[in-house]
């Protein structure tokens, strides 16, 4: 049976791992290479690695840092940030990433999926959006620029839009969620993705190894994707897949 | 040992290069028939659109060279779709190593009871491997898990030797003669799939 994934995910500045809180304040964990290898070790199914510091000067350090990463890990692992055109991804791409995640390029200009989609496969392109709801009635709306920026779009439109344009998969962030430790956004997750046929990634609210228990049955997720419960081994993988295979949800063991 | 990877303009060559390198093969790079003919095993990988590919590989001039080759080589992903008779993807004629329809995943209706089961495409993630037959799968035990990501599969037959199911059966992989091929990623596949490519590599 296909697994339910599970996938740390590491904020690169300059080379080093670092931890956002709730889109702000910052703090240094570690090295990207070594932490990488040791998630996979820990039985971590995929990794995510978004350079949260995406200039022009710094792209080159972490496309050497990509390919390093390529070279020391066997699963599979997506990289992102700062992402804006063909040119960004077939760097990313040579280097050994196995996919990109776009966000605010996408959400400006939705044919930028399909012209990558049609390059390099649909399989290795990931919309990441970041969503927040504004009161507890609301819909839910798309943020852009590292979550500063409010769109016009509502998250489940833009899910679709995204699905329809190419994307091989939606990685889906609550901004209320995230950095809470209080749970994923379950019924916006479930919601999207039973809505589209490809696969969705649950962003924002680990804290209990319950959390993902939940976001896999009542969210329906795909995979589910944390930093600092990892980082700071609140939750360690090995332990979670025991606990999530008594909950009868199919992990890799 | 000379191991070389065929290539095309199909992406993600670098991972395979790397897996390889972690066993300490330093592999070849090559394009052209009479390199391809001179490697000890053969190696072909490939991620993108198979009827395109067919088309590169015939403007390359080398779909008759890798018809023929005697020494063991392994076809990964599109590699092992590129390998079958025909796809459904661009309504290509391949190479016909394996006499296997590669067909595309339907789109499956929201499942019926269990919802978080429902069943997406492209196949992404981790899936089981049984009925697992051949030297490709030596010491490797039933019901590992590989990295699968795909949207076309190559139907069961004769030579697969084995299986994945998703949707339905599918050959996850296929074996005749010196050919064999996986629709799985090992070069993504932690240590069962490192595992698989030295099997290869120790033919």
């Amino acid at each position: 049976m296909l697994s339910k994934r599970i996938i740390p995910c590491m904020d690169i500045q300059e080379g080093r791992i670092v931890k956002g809180i709730n889109f702000g304040g910052i703090k240094e964990v570690g090295n990207p290479v070594e932490m990488g290898r040791y998630y996979a070790e820990q039985g971590a199914d995929e990794l995510v690695y978004l350079d949260i510091t995406a200039t022009k000067e710094k792209r080159k350090v972490f496309l050497s840092l990509v390919r390093e990463i390529a070279r020391n890990i066997n699963i599979p692992f997506t990289v992102g940030g700062g992402i804006t055109g063909i040119e960004d991804v077939n760097l990313l791409l040579e280097a050994g990433a196995d996919k990109i995640s776009i966000n605010s390029a996408a959400v400006k200009n939705a044919s930028l999926i399909t012209e990558m989609a049609k390059r390099f496969g649909s399989q290795c392109i990931v919309v990441a959006m970041d969503v927040k709801m504004e009161n507890p009635d609301g819909d839910w709306t798309v943020y852009v620029n590292g979550g500063r920026i409010k769109t016009a779009k509502n998250a489940h439109g833009w899910a679709l839009q995204a699905q329809e344009a190419g994307a091989g998969e939606i990685l889906l962030t609550s901004m209320n969620h995230d950095g809470t430790k209080n749970g994923f956004a379950l019924h916006l997750t479930r919601e999207i993705s039973l809505s589209l046929n490809i696969p969705v990634i649950a962003s924002g609210g680990a804290g209990k190894m319950q959390d993902f228990a939940d976001v896999f049955t009542i969210g329906c997720a795909n995979a589910a994707l944390a930093a600092s419960v990892f980082h700071y081994k609140e939750i360690e993988i090995p332990e979670l897949k025991r606990y999530l295979l008594s909950q009868k949800i199919a992990v890799r063991q | 040992m000379n191991v070389t990877v065929v290539k095309y303009n199909a992406g993600n060559i670098q991972s395979v290069l790397f897996a390889l390198e972690r066993l300490g093969i330093t592999p070849l790079l090559s394009s052209k028939p009479e390199e391809i003919a001179k490697a000890d095993k053969v190696i072909f990988p490939g991620v993108g659109e198979a009827g395109s590919t067919m088309h590169e590989l015939e403007r390359l001039g080398i779909t008759a060279a890798l018809q023929q080759l005697k020494q063991p080589f392994l076809g990964i992903c599109l590699g092992l779709q590129l390998m079958c008779r025909h796809t459904e993807e661009g309504n290509a004629d391949c190479l016909n190593i394996f006499g296997q329809e590669v067909k595309k995943f339907e789109q499956f209706p929201a499942a019926t009871g269990a919802e978080t089961q429902k069943l997406k495409v492209p196949h992404t993630g981790w899936n089981t491997i049984t009925n697992l037959q051949g030297p490709l799968f030596k010491g490797i035990a039933e019901n590992s898990y590989v990295y699968y990501v795909h949207s076309y599969y190559a139907e069961t037959g004769a030579n697969t030797c084995a299986l994945t199911d998703y949707i339905h059966p599918f050959s996850a992989a296929l074996m005749k003669d010196n050919y064999f091929a996986v629709q799985f990623h090992p070069e993504k596949s932690g240590s069962v799939g490192a595992a698989i490519l030295k099997n290869f590599i120790e033919l």
